[in-house]
């Protein structure tokens, strides 16, 4: 985050809180451009001031919102799936003079409390997205020619090797304790002492000295890599772009993510395959994933690419889920549904198991296991409907393990005015799901486990029924539903538990589930979206940071924040 | 999904107008709960062996006789399911939900508490049938007899109609529930009773009265708060089952002037107020079971000042007695209410808001409509020239539950310290000597018209039968 000299607006309103929309291009893009050259790609920061998302605020410095986000998030699937003969990817200023300074802090004063915590959130994902693409030979190196200040430099952290020009002035920063009074809350405590080991009481030294550290000093506290001074900088930064190249297959040839096709209503959102309803009453939404046919053989990914359902699919999915979140506030409860075939579920099962030496299979995996993370950390309660006619099977029983609960039907709805599925799908055959391959570690969480072993934390999994199909007492009995009622109950069943979810307080579901979700060990991910998120969210809604003392709105108008002096 | 249990014939053996025929759910939840219910009714019902019973049947809840009387082998008996008539128009008459149309469905919100209060009166409702098992074989007359009877099926119908509830609205854990309230037995230590005075023993007739007098007359409080309920078919199950009430409570009024008449007669007779002699019951005795029975149905309302009470208020699924005769907001989001207190030693009152004294407010008009029989028997007493009367102890008087728990109060209303208290406690509550005096007074008589020696004759038969009808045939 930044340090903007203006002082701070009042808080957006709610009008002018736009409908985020997460598509856009790289010939759309307003705040980055990229170069590829052979195996290494660059990628410039370079913001246009005027464009910012909402109205109130001029993104000067290279300052970001979530605008610019939602462009570094589209331009790193691009390399992955447009360039995957790229190995490594070098990110950049298009700026002379600094590198930069953060998140917006008018943007930060003026937002909601839900439009604050959203944007952390999707710019964390995007930055694990980093770390993902080059623990997938995709290495990213940060090439700092000026000034990080805050979430800049959080965005370095991110990176593999962070190269800092060395021109006496030039320091990276987390100036958000000593001037904002919040947190580097996008991922920048954790990292610094988590990945670059940066001993405590130096990163105790760090995070409370607004100005940072530069040259020496950053290289050896280990804040940086490297200082490199000027005139060596861009032999350096070529020199290690080439040096830190991952691994790819050489012969990769990209495929292109076309637009996705997307109808929106009031209340729906329609594509291809998934499909959102809205039920603005009774505050859920219902996702239903329809699984096509496919083909198991990986040349039909190549071939049809954007196009081919497991990919589709994804990508839909990553969009209905991102769409939500943003959008839909007071829609607390999602259901999540599938429709087809078990078998064709069982087919992207084994495209997914036998073909992970095919980059496009593998760069697929991985999007679909960052998607799956992303409804992890979703604050909505998640209730999986496993009814006749769905394909809970495979990389597809994820949807529904990642869901606070699992209803399935046992037998079939036998009166037409009961078989009312949300899916609309008519369906003869019992319900049946079916564990894979796929749950043992395909789609780890981020806390290292695979959903069933967080399911079944400290149990061991070798009594789960695997590639069988399992009707709902079957499932029952083996733990991998919440409930399997039949038909006379299911519809009770299922509307008082809603009505019901619908009742208890937001805030403490969103806590409730949070901590259910996540068991067992504690990784850098988990300890970024549980320990420093929760912290800085909790910061965020105390009057120290946002209330008309706190710093937050105090930055920038020559006044001092009044700060609450108890320590709690 | 095939089933290898009999099917029940629904109409024929459970009359209904809740179309059981129709409603597949509710069969299924009945055929498994029913065998269930006559197991139950075999080991903890009535342990009198009879042929048949005069007993009434609830066929209908039109206004043309809705009970059917007629002689019927009690483990024949048809419990019914019955909901007083629709209305398409009712709205909810109070709390935050007032005026909007009323629930044909559980509120999920709410389903939680709505569980817990039809559980709550569903477990009093066998318990009582439990606490009476024995009585049958003491019974003063068959007309008596045949009272307890009928006040036991219909109890036992009261847990039909509870158990209705649950099946047919609560899903799965509503036929959990239901379960449980055939497994709670009264006095179990492993699985007692909710409600504390289920627990006691109903172990002579004069308590049998009194019990139906004073303890089934808080079911029909409680009963009235809930016909006031924004979720319908428990409005308009309680409705219906306070007709089934009023009976139980004639039965306990009348037995007791019956029994203040013979105490009368017995003391003209022989001019002394020591009848037990004479094969009565003295009227200091019969204070002593008023005041016990009185106290312990007090506690059944809860403490004064209940949060509870006032969630179930403002949520609309209890409401007050009488609602909707009542000329204030039905709200009472900024009313104020008094509650009873017991501070530093004395009897005193809190003001809170109106919404925590709801309980207090139900215990008021309890304690009021228990005052009317107070007068009757009193009545009694004066026709008979005796110049003694009946009183109800001071609410304060031998309380467990509230704000008087451990406060040591006279049934005049005095506080006194805990050892006086205890010295005088013999004179006020009844006593072992009190209670094998009345025991010792338990024949039964099996002769068509005749009576026990402790108690009058009723004035008229049942069903405009004649008291000394064969109201009970034995094998
Ligand atoms: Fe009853
Ligand atoms: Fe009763």
């Amino acid at each position: 985050m930044t340090v903007l000299d203006e002082p701070v607006n009042e808080t957006v309103a709610p009008e002018r809180v736009p409908h985020v929309d997460f598509d856009t291009s790289p010939d759309r893009y307003r705040h980055w451009r990229f170069t590829v050259d052979g195996e290494t790609a660059t990628v410039y920061l370079d913001v246009d001031e005027g464009g910012g998302l909402v109205p109130g605020y001029e993104l000067k410095l290279n300052s970001y919102d979530l605008g610019v986000d939602i462009e570094l998030h589209d331009l790193t699937q691009r390399l992955r799936f447009e360039y995957p003969q790229v190995r490594s990817i070098v990110l950049t200023s298009g700026k002379d003079s600094n590198f930069c300074a953060g998140a917006n802090i008018r943007m930060l004063a003026g937002s909601s409390h839900p439009w604050k915590v959203n944007f952390c959130k999707f710019t964390n994902e995007t930055r694990n997205g980093i770390e993902d693409m080059s623990a997938a030979g995709q290495t990213w190196i940060a090439a700092l020619n000026g000034t990080a200040a805050g979430g800049g430099y959080e965005m370095a952290l991110a990176c593999e090797r962070i190269l800092l020009v060395d021109d006496r002035s030039s320091a990276v920063s987390l100036p958000e304790v000593p001037l904002l009074g919040v947190l580097p809350g996008t991922g920048g405590l954790t990292r610094v002492i988590d990945k670059r080991r940066v001993r405590k009481d130096r990163a105790d030294v760090f995070a409370t000295k607004s100005e940072g550290f530069g040259g020496r000093k950053a290289v050896e506290w280990k804040l940086v890599d490297e200082a490199v001074a000027r005139r060596e900088w861009d032999r350096v930064v070529a020199e290690r772009a080439e040096e830190l190249k991952g691994d790819r297959p050489a012969d990769a040839q990209g495929i292109a993510l076309s637009p996705l096709a997307r109808t929106e209503a009031d209340d729906a959102i329609t594509y291809d395959h998934v499909r959102v309803t809205i039920d603005r009453g009774a505050r859920t939404a219902t996702l239903v994933v329809a699984v096509p046919e496919m083909t198991d053989d990986p040349a039909a990914l190549h071939e049809q690419g954007a196009a081919h359902p497991l990919l589709a699919i994804t990508r839909e999915l990553d969009d209905a889920i991102l769409r939500l979140r943003t959008n839909e506030l007071e829609i607390g409860t999602w259901l999540i549904l599938t429709e087809g075939a078990v078998e064709h579920a069982l087919a992207a099962d084994r495209l997914i198991a036998d073909h992970q030496d095919d980059w496009l299979v593998a760069e697929t995996t991985r999007f679909l296991k960052r998607t799956l993370k992303r409804l992890d950390v979703t604050s909505r309660s998640l209730i999986a409907l496993i009814e006749p006619g769905s394909c809970f099977a495979g990389p597809f029983l994820e949807l529904a393990l990642a869901c606070d609960r699992q209803y399935m039907l046992e037998g079939t709805f036998e009166e037409a005015e009961d078989a009312t599925l949300p899916s609309g799908a008519e369906a003869t055959e019992p319900a049946t799901l079916v564990v894979t391959n796929a749950q043992f570690g395909t789609f780890p969480m981020g806390n290292g486990l695979s959903r069933l072993e967080s399911r079944f934390y400290g149990e061991s999994l070798d009594d789960v029924p695997r590639d069988t199909p399992l009707t709902g007492a079957d499932a029952d009995d083996a733990g991998l539903v919440t409930d399997a009622p039949d038909d006379i109950d299911w519809t009770d069943e299922i509307r008082i538990l809603l009505e019901e979810r619908a009742s208890l307080s937001p805030d403490a579901l969103t806590g409730m589930e949070a901590n259910h979700r996540f068991v067992g060990p504690e990784t850098m991910e988990t300890r970024i979206f549980g320990r420093l998120t929760a912290w800085q969210n909790w910061i965020f809604v105390r009057p120290n940071a946002s209330g008309p003392e706190g710093a937050l709105r105090k930055y920038g108008t020559g006044r001092k924040a009044d700060f609450d002096q108890k320590r709690v | 999904m095939t089933s290898a249990r009999p099917k029940i014939d629904f109409d024929a053996k459970i009359p209904n107008n809740v179309d059981l025929a129709g409603d597949r759910k509710l069969q299924r939840a009945l055929e498994r709960w029913q065998p269930n219910f006559l197991d139950w009714w075999g080991d903890m019902g009535p342990a009198v062996d009879t042929k048949d019973v005069y007993l009434r049947t609830a066929v209908d809840v039109g206004r043309d006789g809705w009970a059917h009387f007629d002689h019927v082998p009690m483990n024949e008996y048809r419990w019914g399911v019955f909901l007083s008539e629709h209305d398409p128009d009712r709205t909810i008459a109070f709390g935050e939900h007032k005026g909007e149309p009323v629930w044909q469905e559980v509120p999920g919100e709410y389903r939680a508490d709505l569980q817990r209060l039809i559980v709550i009166q569903g477990d009093t409702e066998p318990a009582s049938v439990e606490q009476q098992r024995f009585l049958g074989a003491t019974a003063p007359s068959l007309y008596d007899m045949r009272n307890l009877f009928q006040v036991n099926v219909e109890e036992g119908r009261h847990l039909w109609a509870m158990v209705y509830l649950l099946h047919a609205y609560f899903g799965r854990a509503g036929r959990e529930e239901a379960d449980q309230l055939l497994a709670r037995n009264s006095g179990s230590d492993d699985s007692p009773r909710i409600l504390g005075a289920f627990n006691e023993e109903t172990p002579d007739w004069l308590s049998f009265y009194m019990f139906t007098y004073f303890t089934d007359r808080d079911g029909k409080y409680q009963l009235g708060t809930l016909k006031e309920s924004g979720f319908d078919p428990l409005s308009r199950t309680c409705e219906f089952m306070l007709k089934e009430e009023a009976h139980h409570m004639f039965v306990g009024t009348t037995g007791i002037d019956r029994v203040v008449r013979r105490t009368a007669e017995l003391m003209q007779t022989h001019d002394t107020d020591e009848v037990a002699g004479a094969g009565g019951i003295p009227l200091t005795m019969i204070q002593k079971y008023i005041n016990f029975h009185y106290t312990v149905s007090l506690d059944l309302f809860g403490n004064e000042s209940s949060t509870n009470a006032a969630n179930y208020f403002t949520a609309g699924i209890k409401g007050r007695w009488q609602e909707e005769r009542r000329d204030d907001d039905h709200r009472l989001a900024d009313d104020a209410g008094h509650v009873d207190a017991f501070r530093d030693g004395q009897i005193t009152r809190n003001e809170v808001p109106a919404l925590l004294a709801l309980n207090q407010d139900l215990r008021h008009e309890y304690i009021n409509d228990c005052k009317t029989g107070l007068k009757r028997w009193n009545r009694i007493l004066q026709k008979a020239g005796i110049d003694a009367e009946l009183y109800l102890p001071h609410v304060g008087f031998n309380r467990q539950v509230g704000a008087f728990a451990g406060a040591h109060i006279t049934p005049d209303g005095k506080v006194v310290s805990e050892s006086d208290w205890k010295a005088r406690k013999d004179a006020w509550l009844p006593t072992e000597l009190d209670k094998t005096h009345v025991r010792s007074l338990m024949h039964p008589v099996l002769e068509p018209g005749k009576i026990a020696s402790w108690i009058a004759p009723p004035s008229t038969g049942i069903n405009d039968k004649p008291v000394d009808f064969e109201y009970v045939h034995f094998h």
